[in-house]
């Protein structure tokens, strides 16, 4: 095991990769002479030069479709938006172009591509930078959405992603690339898409939380541990495919459910997560299941008016506490 | 910023050129000025020194005089050049052999913020290939080669042809939009490229193209019928052809999202190191969309193997392209990437087929992107759905005299390649190879209904959401 930062895991994931296949190459918006707007891909030009690292100018739409059209050609791109909330402006490229090619082809073009960036709040940016876009970019087939928490999952979960032969959508975030903690060493350290992790056992309460909201669920699970009760915290790392089957398990262990999701509560990964659950698991639930989300308004500036528009861990354990009736 | 174009308009009439010879030509700025002032020939303007002390012609009337002069001394030779430049373009940091060496340049900016005295000028010219001007043999097409290309065309014309009549029959559904009236467009480019090297991209008026490409006209049919035989397995549709084979990298029905599709297929073949080209085939309405700028951008900056071929058939869905362009002649487009640009007729296979193969082999194998208007014209209405009640009275008449496939057949019969028999066997040809297609077609099976789950992820298991 390693001590690395989150940006530090991602950048192994890629250095491996690149190392491993030549077809793989990274652009995106400063990349290569900045080292990268958070410095994710810091170094890379240097070791890869300037055909495998490259500098796209501000033109997502336009570097997002040349991506899918290299990999429709035999490359592996990986392409990485700024953030996601600039991913709006490729929108088309992404859900429409990627994501359908194999479909409309009968099999006969893949788009083995990447897109990568953080995604979600970033303290007080306003609302058009602090976008969560995983509810979105599940809606469409032929996408996978993984959105990791640790920096352990990121590296594997980024090496299986770059090796995907389907679109994958990346999902960070700028608040955890500081984060530090242990990444393994172990040769050829892959995470398969579509496994959560269970972070935590306990037989009260299941809490599932991805990104920066599994933080908000280990600290919550403490507090409820002072107060006598076990959480068992889930962090499903893929949001689709989303593994329902260890979801299930929990749930019917526990019977008790709350999700957090930290994007907008409409139609947000947490009702998917609602939905699936009531229909797979009905009868072994004692309590509605509570979501612990933004709330259905554009994300403000002000301090405190941040601090009320995230999910914390407050919020959490009063919901589970009222999910446990012990409220 | 002032650019001036000696290129002709092309819908004038006339060459529009300022031509040389006795006298000022006619459309000289200032002439009539000119002419009061003692000036009467081209050569005499030469000689005058200072412009601006003729009577009755102050700095601005000099300003243009001067530029026309120039324009004149710079009017030979094709593609586009300019000299009002402030700064110069960086070559790609991308090798073409996967090779790239630390860029000699570095990343801070070259440009220089002193502004120059202006008016900064700049000199432009534009290649034409109009109809008429190419022979066969000139192009090095053997007589048998032209009746390919007959054949070729006359495949398309006849397949749509039956694709409206079995729309109507309601073997065909969903949208359908037919390629009759462009169809030297299409043979006169595959026949410019390496088939199965080069790969071509274009939009959902896709039939014709794959056609040309040798994609089969069975396995064509069968997807309009949206048959498990297809050439998308029935997946697709009309407007979602591919064939991998070929390079045919598809039919895209999003109208300029496949632009930088097309920059991504080119910027591989870089890559890897190959000669191969793109061809980004796309209808005038597709050039308002911003992908296209962004497409012909990063070609530009990372100096990719492509040709932005716009289709110019005159109309998107109902809209006139005068009645949608700030600046109607598509072909100067590209300028703004510093693209060589020109315009060829559609209405002609040989005049395609020069301009495409100019623009691969001069631009395009040489890591320039370059940007080719062809104008053509559609015959029949947006999708089948459409009368296009928005044409000019006449028009559709008027176009269709000019129509490509009558003009190579007498092309064939004035330079006695073959004779009316030979034509007529080699319709009755392609009449037959569409009508077994409709046969094959009809009779093919339509997927089985677990296909809905196929070719969605590449993974044959993966866990879908029932
Ligand atoms: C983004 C988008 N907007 C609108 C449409 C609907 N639409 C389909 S074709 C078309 C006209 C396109 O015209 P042009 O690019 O000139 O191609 P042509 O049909 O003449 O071949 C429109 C508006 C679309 N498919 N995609
Ligand atoms: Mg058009």
């Amino acid at each position: 095991m390693a001590t690395l930062q989150f940006r530090e895991a991602l950048r192994e994931a890629m250095t491996e990769e690149m190392e491993r296949d030549d077809d793989i190459f990274l652009i995106g918006e400063e990349v290569a002479e900045y080292d990268g707007a958070y410095k994710v891909s810091k170094g890379m030009l240097d070791q890869f030069g300037h055909d495998r690292v490259i500098d796209s100018p501000i033109s997502e739409l336009g570097f997002a479709g040349l991506g899918i059209g290299a990999a429709m050609n035999g490359l592996r791109p990986i392409v990485e938006f700024m953030t996601f909330n600039f991913s709006f402006v490729a929108f088309d490229q992404v859900i429409n172009n990627a994501p359908n090619m194999r479909y409309m082809s009968g099999g006969q073009f893949e788009v083995p591509i990447v897109f990568r960036g953080p995604n979600g709040a970033a303290g007080q940016l306003g609302a058009t930078h602090s976008n969560s876009t995983e509810a979105l970019y599940s809606n469409f087939p032929g996408l996978k959405v993984v959105s990791p928490s640790i920096p352990d999952d990121g590296k594997g979960l980024l090496k299986t992603a770059i090796r995907d032969d389907d679109p994958v959508v990346f999902l960070e975030s700028e608040l955890m690339y500081g984060l530090k903690d242990e990444v393994s060493e172990a040769d050829d350290y892959t995470i398969p898409i579509g496994e959560a992790r269970v972070a935590r056992e306990g037989e009260d309460v299941t809490i599932v939380a991805h990104s920066k909201s599994y933080h908000i669920a280990m600290d919550a699970a403490e507090q409820l541990e002072a107060k006598g009760y076990e959480a068992e915290v889930i962090d499903p790392r893929t949001i689709k495919p989303l593994d329902m089957e260890t979801i299930v398990e929990s749930v019917v262990k526990t019977n008790r459910l709350v999700v957090i999701d930290e994007s907008n509560p409409f139609a947000s990964v947490a009702s998917e997560v609602t939905h699936q659950v009531q229909d797979r698991a009905f009868d072994y639930l004692d309590a509605p299941i509570l979501r612990v989300t933004a709330p259905d308004t554009p994300a403000p500036y002000a301090p405190n008016l941040m601090d009320a528009y995230m999910p914390g861990a407050d919020e959490t354990v009063d919901k589970c506490l009222r999910v446990l009736y012990a409220q | 910023m002032a650019a001036d174009t000696s290129a002709p308009d092309p819908d004038s009439g006339s060459n529009g050129s300022l031509h040389e010879g006795p006298g000022l030509p006619d459309d000289f700025p200032h002439a009539a000025r000119l002419e009061q002032a003692g000036v009467t020939s081209l050569e005499h303007l030469r000689e005058v020194e200072s412009l601006e002390e003729l009577t009755g012609i102050g700095p601005a009337y000099a300003n243009d005089i001067e530029r026309a002069l120039e324009e004149l001394g710079e009017s030979e030779g094709g593609g586009t050049t300019s000299t009002g430049e402030t700064t110069e373009k960086r070559s790609s940091p991308l090798s073409s052999n996967g090779a790239s060496e630390d860029s000699a340049e570095g990343p801070a900016t070259h440009q220089s913020i002193d502004i120059p005295e202006g008016p900064i000028k700049e000199t432009l010219s534009f290649e034409t290939y109009p109809a008429d001007r190419y022979k066969h043999d000139e192009l090095g097409f053997e007589a048998d080669e032209v009746l390919d290309l007959l054949s070729n065309m006359l495949l398309q014309r006849r397949f749509e042809n039956r694709c409206r009549q079995m729309y109507q029959r309601q073997k065909i559904s969903g949208f359908l939009h037919l390629y009759i009236g462009q169809e030297a467009v299409s043979t006169g480019s595959v026949n410019a490229i390496n088939l199965g090297d080069d790969s071509i991209i274009t939009a959902y008026r896709d039939h014709g193209m794959g056609l040309a490409m040798g994609m089969d006209p069975e396995a064509c049919m069968a997807e309009l019928f949206g048959k498990a035989t297809g050439c998308s397995k029935g997946k697709g549709g009309s407007m979602h052809f591919f064939d991998a084979e070929r390079k045919m990298m598809g039919g895209h029905a999003i109208v300029g999202a496949h632009l930088p599709l097309g920059a991504g297929i080119a910027f591989a073949e870089k890559f890897k190191g190959t000669d191969n080209v793109c061809l980004c085939f796309f209808g005038d309405g597709a050039m308002h969309q911003g992908a296209f700028r962004e497409a012909c951008n990063l070609a530009g900056i990372y100096e990719l193997p492509i040709v932005f071929v716009c289709e110019n058939n005159q109309y998107a869905m109902g809209t006139a392209v005068d009645r949608a362009f700030s600046k109607p002649d598509l072909y100067k487009h590209g300028y703004n990437f510093d693209f060589p640009c020109s315009l060829a007729s559609g209405m002609d296979v040989f005049s395609v087929n020069q301009a495409v193969r100019d623009h691969v082999e001069t631009y395009a194998r040489q890591d320039q992107p370059s940007m080719l208007e062809v104008r053509t014209y559609r015959y029949q209405g947006h999708s089948i759905t459409d009368p296009a009640e928005y044409r000019a009275e006449g028009e559709l008449d008027q176009r269709q005299s000019e129509d490509a496939i009558n003009r190579l057949q007498d092309y064939i019969l004035t330079h006695d390649l073959a004779t009316e028999a030979d034509i007529e066997e080699i319709d009755e040809e392609a009449k037959q190879r569409v009508k077994n297609a409709i046969d094959a077609a009809n009779d093919a099976p339509f997927p089985d209904e677990s296909a809905l789950y196929d070719d969605v992820y590449t993974q044959e298991d993966y866990p879908f959401i029932a």
